[in-house]
């Protein structure tokens, strides 16, 4: 598939999302561990990112050199990656039932040089931005026409690395640079507002120069509007605080945190789908 | 710098220039290099080549590990980044940057860090990178380099935008003694023998190649014939070299400006043991930080020199 072919069909992309929640499901389920609640909350934005035209890609050819680039900094998420490279058709659907098997390219977290489509290798947490930047910045050097989104977690933007990219993007005035925060409430260890303060964090991105906004992360509308938005602006980088939930679409895993690196039991796994519907 | 007089060494220019000056040549003809630079070109020297390309050149501000990511993806795009800042800030600030940005997916992204080793003397431990070697060496794939001089690292500084691959090379702050003319013969994972000898094999790097000609010469005085081997490429270490001088002569001191554990010293040992066992000694930083002060004075302190060198090989020949 390659994206930014069609008008925007939003009843397609919802029910894309629904199937793409559950691909996350069974592979973490099936893989018996995984992050796919840290997935489920990033769902709504990457199907308008991939699928809603707003990235341009041709999966047969992935290392095209302006093909536009999607950095998943927060690596835990790598099932909701996957899930989408093979709707794109990076990868082959029946692949996703491989997920961290030992002969599989599907690693826990994203392996760029076995998993075409990954454009950077990540897992520890904070990086993803600074290498999205070093992309950015390619496009103005060979004057191509790219934009660059990476995805972070509320928790991983403690990271300080974080705020040096943030720094330098601004100062470089990577207008290219679309970062996304997954804000959906929830670190490894408990709530996000326990250890910082997520209701400045549109404040902070402001701060550092960035153009920013708050969104619905779960408003398939609002992500894809604010996307548009975001790579629309020519100004400086760009930031989407998504406002999330971590489990999203299954309420026994929205209602506990302690799911952050377990897959759903298999004798859980119908009742979960069947929410999804 | 009082290393190298024994052996007759004229002063030559420091390795950080000479780094600094290879890479604008090289740069003028290659637009793929681009540099990274965290506010310290002026002492890293890759000011040389910002000034003729500013295009080409990124200060992204006192932030190693932004750096290092920075030149991660410019490097994913084909280009051929240059991250240079000192040895101590770019390997100990940025090491999982490093790891896990450039190492564990293969970047092609060259690592220079410079005022390495305690000879930069006044501004003291918290600038001087005396681990680095040990750190680079540990990534699966890397490449590490610890050239001697100013023409052996111009060199190296070619040799190393031609790899093709994560590479490590170690420069140091002040002038040292120049080993070599412009011919000298520098290859990537290749020893260079300075001196042949059959008694003793003296392996050493950097600034430390000087000092282990001067414990040739003091050890010739006495009658032992002394190998010193230049072993600039710590990783991969030259296994035929080092089995050739366990097997020809009757042991090796090994001399760096680095700590003990991890570096040169510890790579010539593991490749001792697996091939040829031979008598070893070791002249290093042992398990110490050092301190400011003059940077000629604290090699003598910490037995940074040839006389330290020859007192190690006389104890291994005369058994």
């Amino acid at each position: 598939m390659t994206g930014n072919q069609n008008a925007t069909d939003f009843d397609q992309l919802t029910e894309l999302a629904k199937s793409l929640r559950k691909d996350v499901l069974i592979m973490t389920s099936e893989a018996g561990s995984g992050h796919p609640t840290s997935s489920m909350s990033a769902v709504e934005v990457m199907t308008s990112l991939y699928f809603g035209g707003i990235m341009r890609y041709d999966a047969s050819n992935p290392s095209k050199p302006d093909r536009d680039r999607f950095i998943l900094s927060k690596g835990h998420a790598s099932p909701i990656l996957y899930a989408v490279l093979a709707e794109a058709g990076y990868i082959k659907k029946d692949q996703l039932n491989t997920l961290r098997k030992i002969d599989s390219p599907l690693e826990g977290h994203p392996n760029m040089l076995r998993v075409p489509g990954v454009e950077a290798s990540t897992g520890s947490l904070g990086q993803g931005l600074s290498m999205g930047l070093g992309h950015a910045l390619n496009a103005k050097l060979d004057k191509l026409d790219y934009n660059v989104y990476v995805m972070m977690g509320d928790g991983e933007i403690q990271q300080g690395q974080v705020w040096e990219a943030a720094m330098a993007a601004a100062n470089f005035n990577a207008s290219n640079l679309v970062a996304i925060v997954d804000l959906n409430g929830y670190q490894q260890t408990g709530p996000v507002s326990s250890v910082t303060n997520p209701a400045a964090y549109a404040e902070k991105w402001k701060a550092f120069g960035w153009n920013t906004v708050e969104v619905d992360g779960h408003d398939i509308k609002a992500t894809h509007q604010a996307l548009v938005d975001a790579t629309a602006y020519s100004d400086g980088p760009s930031a989407i605080i998504a406002h999330t939930k971590k489990g999203k679409g299954v309420s026994f895993l929205e209602a506990d945190f302690s799911w952050h690196g377990r897959g759903v039991p298999k004798d859980r796994l119908e009742e979960a789908l069947e929410e999804i519907g | 710098m009082t290393l190298g007089t024994r052996a007759g060494l004229e002063m030559g220019k420091a390795t950080r220039d000479a780094f600094g000056r290879a890479l604008q040549e090289i740069g003028a003809s290659n637009d793929k290099i681009i540099v990274v630079d965290g506010d310290v070109a002026n002492s890293t020297r890759a000011e040389w080549f910002g000034k003729d390309n500013p295009e080409r050149f990124f200060n992204v501000g006192i932030a190693e590990s932004n750096l290092i990511g920075v030149a991660a993806g410019l490097a994913a795009c084909g280009k051929v980044p240059v991250a240079a800042s000192f040895a101590a800030f770019l390997l100990c600030n940025a090491y999982d940057q490093i790891r896990m940005s450039i190492a564990f997916p293969k970047m092609n992204v060259k690592l220079v860090g410079s005022h390495a080793g305690i000879s930069i003397g006044e501004d003291g431990p918290s600038q001087m990178g005396i681990e680095d070697v040990s750190l680079a060496c540990s990534l699966p794939g890397m490449v590490v380099m610890v050239p001697a001089d100013e023409q052996s690292t111009r060199k190296a500084t070619q040799q190393m935008i031609e790899h093709v691959g994560p590479t490590y090379l170690r420069v140091g702050r002040g002038d040292v003694p120049a080993v070599y003319d412009e011919n000298v013969d520098f290859q990537i994972g290749k020893a260079i023998t300075v001196r042949d000898g059959g008694d003793v094999t003296l392996i050493a790097n950097g600034l430390m190649v000087s000092a282990a000609l001067d414990a040739a010469e003091e050890l010739a005085a006495d009658g032992i014939s002394a190998r010193v081997l230049d072993m600039h490429t710590v990783k991969p270490i030259d296994q035929a070299a080092i089995t050739s001088a366990a097997t020809e002569t009757k042991g090796i001191v090994v001399a760096e400006e680095h700590l003990h554990n991890g570096g040169l010293g510890s790579v010539v040992a593991s490749t001792v043991t697996s091939t040829v066992p031979c008598k070893m000694a070791f002249v290093d930083l042992d398990d110490k930080f050092a301190y400011s002060g003059d940077g000629d004075a604290l090699l003598q302190e910490f037995g940074l020199t040839g006389e330290k060198i020859a007192e190690e090989a006389r104890k291994i020949v005369q058994g």
